[in-house]
């Protein structure tokens, strides 16, 4: 129970196909197209396939969900007229288990092969089956026969394009099933090859010995290049825009604007209570903490006469399990996704109808509990619960709701930062993040543990201790506090927080200075005036400087360390620099690159555990398009993120949207564009955002950083 | 009040707001500092720093204010800010009974543990909950018997300025009643504290420099921008 694979919860975009080993494939590229960005025939050359092997080991260390079975899958979904799927027979479940079935069936052939490597090695096994599972597929989905047997007509490439249950995907997504599609199915593949061939998963890593290599050459076009019908669907609006449509026919995020609107209060004779019912059950997301005694802790809706009954039942449920000593994860009813998580006294639930994987909400979950303990510490939370079971924990935590409140919503909106846990930073060039960073390092004082510039929401520069690095977790809390939360921001002045970071120590508290400047204005005065001008302008133009120390005393000697490092940034230009970046605000994506149909991505760099992405705007400005934008990177991140074999690289095609995922050693690269965008598009688009990024790398993230 | 063109001694004092969370201790400083209002301002974490000038007819005070949170959690950090400081705020709900409870503990626990010779004020905040609001004479004896009365006629007081006022004659402080909402009041409490703050135990009297003056005339306006309280007396006790 409560396994992220849980097949409770079908695909939604259930098309996973085409899977296997990078180097399975890329002989077959390299053959094909004569292209050298590929490994060369790995498995007919030795001394690459112990490249590879070692490529592999050290992979494993980095990424260590990643069993030695790696994959590439590709996603296909070719729904450009799927249209009519929708009104096919058989809907909901029961296609969906067909569907399922069906991919079972299929799981097999995923590896692409070209036919002349039939005979050799890791291949073989998976080729007999691969061709009369497949033929089965169309009789579900008329409306992709072509497509479908045009891939094959297509050289035999092994790409195979599943008939896309748009109808289903579809209503998948509007009882918010729409996650971890390929999960079940990924997990299938992974055992079967492992038991077929252990060798094959080895000779997988060619994008990482490639990593300056192109996607294009990995995701090779080869299937619709010489498909007149492809080439003819591909010319149609490759620009057009994800989630174009969904405002006519996609009632899967209707009333998400009123997420974020409060239930009030039951009133005294309990004469509301039925229509405040009907608005807590329309909700998209529930988030509620309760003790083990059964103690409601936290809601994120409803007031406690609505949700005692809840809190009872999942009190009970739980309980029934902890008993057993077998611990509940998760589990589904319906179109919604319970995900439990318990943590010592407390246990925390997530209730989802928006489709993210249970792996997901837990670490959202485990976001909240961060916070509590961000509040209390540890040893404080322990003690409570020791000396009295049935502590009411809101009191200890009185004010700390807005907190959770605000992380909460940070979730339900989508939060890029929060799916791939890491941060972004303020893009400005390498000498100017010098300067800042020595700035930061000459205004330093003897207590300062942490010092952090941040503008726009947005990390411009960290010092810090030699042997200590922050957390993504725990500067998470710090940014949701300070940029999410309006406690402090609308206070104006000066704050000086404790504060508990759990990642770096959950036993004791660390204490935070805290201040907005406003770079337009030269002294203090005139900072003061500013905060009440400007509170209107939205977290953009915001410059906050932190600083942190384990001396509780230390308020004023961090005071006087502002007021230098603001002088000295002023004097040095550093503050015209941040101010100019801050409100250009992030590039769109034809900013970088010209003319492509990629309509928003995220990179993640792993190793510095950051991420960027262009601006949400233009079309992604609005809620739902923005939570649109967010679910689908949600599905790509769950389906290569699962604990077996996950999916290396992706393509996602539904008929709203398409999109690719790779994932390497290095980067976690996820893209977007309009359903018609062509694979070839969409990996041209992706190498040459790779390509900046490398070339962009020091100034878009920090790397180091100020030490001392 | 004069005119800030001749220069007068500048001098700075701290004062720390005490108060059960809730009560409006940011509010009152927010009005104070910046004279804004925000309905359901989510609660301080921690403490704030705030400073703001006010000035009086012989000199300058710059008040340095630590708002701090009232949250149980955050009690033990409260010696922190209240250790030196000259003067001390101690907020409560004038609907809230149990909020002056809270109120006297802090009294006591200042009068014990503070610097000697501190100059506390007993501040019974949320008037305009009241249905006395804007008279011009909030501390009126008539009110003591509505009261009384509670909410019947839409008055959520639930603390009785008789008793507030009584407390607070006996335990020597000063003592308002505001509304950090609607204005009333805010500037006497600080400019009354102001005035009560002994010449002697002033430290840091510097000579005005440029800046400083230029501050101050925007101090002027700020002043002025508070509208009608500036009708009631900005020296004295109100008491």
């Amino acid at each position: 129970m409560g396994d992220p694979l849980d097949g409770c919860n079908p695909p939604s975009d259930a098309h996973v196909l085409a899977s296997n080993s990078q180097a399975q494939y890329s002989p077959e590229e390299t053959a094909k197209h004569g292209e050298e960005t590929m490994t060369p025939d790995g498995e007919n050359d030795p001394t690459t396939t112990s490249k590879d092997k070692k490529l592999n080991g050290s992979n494993i260390t980095i990424t260590t969900e990643t069993p030695e079975g790696k994959q590439a899958q590709v996603q296909e979904n070719e729904n450009d007229n799927e249209a009519e799927n929708e009104n096919q027979p058989g809907e909901g479940q029961t296609v969906v288990e067909e569907e399922e079935g069906k991919e079972e069936e299929e799981r097999p052939p995923l590896p692409p092969r070209p036919p002349r490597t039939s005979g050799e090695s890791s291949l073989t096994p998976f080729s007999p089956s691969s061709r009369p599972a497949l033929q089965s597929r169309p009789t579900t989905a008329v409306a992709s026969v072509e497509v479908h047997t045009r891939s094959f007509s297509d050289g035999l490439r092994g790409f195979f394009s599943i008939p896309g249950y748009r109808a289903i995907s579809e209503s998948l997504s509007i009882t918010g099933l729409s996650t971890g599609q390929s999960t079940p199915a990924v997990r299938k593949a992974s055992i079967s090859e492992s038991l077929i061939d252990d060798t094959s998963s080895l000779l997988s890593h060619a994008p990482h010995s490639n990593m300056d290599g192109d996607l294009a050459g990995l995701l090779a076009d080869g299937m619709n290049a010489k498909s007149p019908a492809w080439k003819l669907l591909s010319t149609q609006a490759e620009s057009g825009n994800p989630f174009e449509g969904i405002d006519d026919d996609d009632t899967s995020l209707a009333n998400f604007e009123h997420e974020f609107d409060e239930i009030d209060a039951v009133d005294s004779k309990g004469e509301n209570e039925e229509q405040l019912l009907v608005q807590f059950k329309a909700k998209f997301k529930h988030y509620m903490i309760l003790s083990s005694a059964g103690k409601p802790i936290y809601s994120r809706h409803g007031d406690q006469n609505l949700i005692n009954g809840y809190i009872g039942v999942i009190q009970t449920i739980i309980s029934f399990y902890e008993e057993e000593n077998d611990h509940l994860l998760g589990f589904v009813a319906g179109g919604t996704r319970f995900a439990i998580k318990i943590d010592g006294p407390l246990y925390f639930v997530a209730i989802s109808k928006l489709g993210e994987s249970d792996s997901q909400l837990r670490a959202q979950l485990d976001a909240l509990y961060k916070q509590i303990l961000s509040t209390l510490t540890l040893p404080t939370l322990t003690q409570l619960f020791s000396n009295r079971p049935n502590t009411d924990l809101r009191r200890p935590l009185d004010g700390t709701e807005t907190l959770l409140s605000s992380l909460a919503d940070t979730f339900t909106k989508g939060s890029p930062s929060a799916l791939l846990s890491a941060l972004e930073c303020l893009k400005v060039r390498k000498s100017h993040r010098y300067i800042i960073n020595n700035t930061l390092l000459k205004t330093r004082t003897k207590s300062l543990l942490y010092g952090l510039i941040v503008a726009g929401g947005r990390l411009v520069s960290v010092v810090r201790p030699k042997r200590h690095s922050l957390h993504p977790s725990d500067l998470q809390l710090i940014f949701n506090m300070l940029f999410e939360a309006e406690g402090i921001k609308a206070g104006g002045g000066e704050n000086w927080i404790p504060i508990c970071l759990p990642a770096f120590n959950n036993k004791g508290y660390l204490y935070m200075y805290v201040s907005f400047i406003d770079a337009n204005h030269d002294d203090e005065t005139s900072d003061k005036q500013s905060t009440t001008t400007n509170d209107d302008d939205d977290r953009d133009d915001e410059i906050a400087v932190i600083l942190i120390s384990t001396n509780k005393e230390s308020f004023f000697e961090l005071k006087d360390m502002r007021d230098d490092l603001v002088k000295q940034l002023r004097k040095n230009g550093s503050m015209e620099i941040i101010k100019t970046a801050v409100s250009q605000g992030r590039p769109s994506t034809t900013d970088i690159v010209p003319g492509t149909p990629l309509k928003h991505f995220l990179y993640k760099s792993r190793a510095n555990v950051q991420f960027t992405m262009p601006s949400f705007s233009p079309n992604f400005t609005s809620t739902i398009k923005r939570r649109r934008l967010m679910s689908l990177y949600h599905e790509l991140h769950a389906s290569t993120h699962v604990k077996y074999s996950p999916v290396k690289v992706l393509h996602n095609v539904s008929r709203d949207s398409s999109a690719l995922a790779w994932i390497t050693a290095d980067f976690e690269f996820y893209c977007v564009a309009g359903p018609k965008a062509s694979r070839a598009a969409l990996t041209e688009g992706a190498d040459k955002v790779i390509k900046w990024m490398k070339r962009e790398e020091e100034r878009v993230f920090i790397i180091g950083g100020a030490v001392f | 009040m004069a005119e800030a063109t001749a220069p007068k001694p500048s001098s700075s004092v701290k004062l720390v707001l005490l108060g059960e969370a809730a009560v409006g201790k940011s509010s009152l400083v927010l009005r104070f500092v910046n004279n804004d209002f925000q309905e359901n301002k989510e609660p301080t974490i921690g403490a704030a720093f705030l400073t703001q000038k006010c000035n009086l007819p012989t000199r300058t005070i710059k008040f340095e204010i630590w708002d701090t949170a009232g949250q149980e959690r955050f009690a033990s950090l409260a010696p922190m800010y209240y250790r030196n400081a000259q003067s001390a705020l101690v907020v409560y709900d004038l609907t809230k009974p149990t909020s002056l409870v809270k109120a006297k503990h802090w009294v006591a626990e200042l009068q014990r543990q503070a610097s000697p010779g501190i100059v506390i004020a007993l501040v019974g905040n949320k008037l305009d909950l009241t249905n006395e609001t804007t008279s011009s004479n909030p501390l009126g004896d008539d009110t003591d018997t509505d009261a009384a009365e509670g909410e019947d006629d839409g008055d959520a007081r639930k603390v009785s300025t008789a008793e507030a006022k009584s407390y607070a004659e006996e335990e020597g402080l000063l003592f308002f009643e505001t509304s950090a909402k609607t204005g009333i009041n805010v500037t006497e409490v600080f400019t009354a504290i102001a005035n009560a703050i002994p010449e002697t135990s002033l430290k840091g009297a510097r000579g005005p420099g440029a800046a400083q003056t230029a501050s101050r005339t925007e101090d002027q306006s700020r002043v002025n921008l508070t509208g009608p309280r500036d009708n009631a007396s900005k020296e004295g006790c109100a008491c």
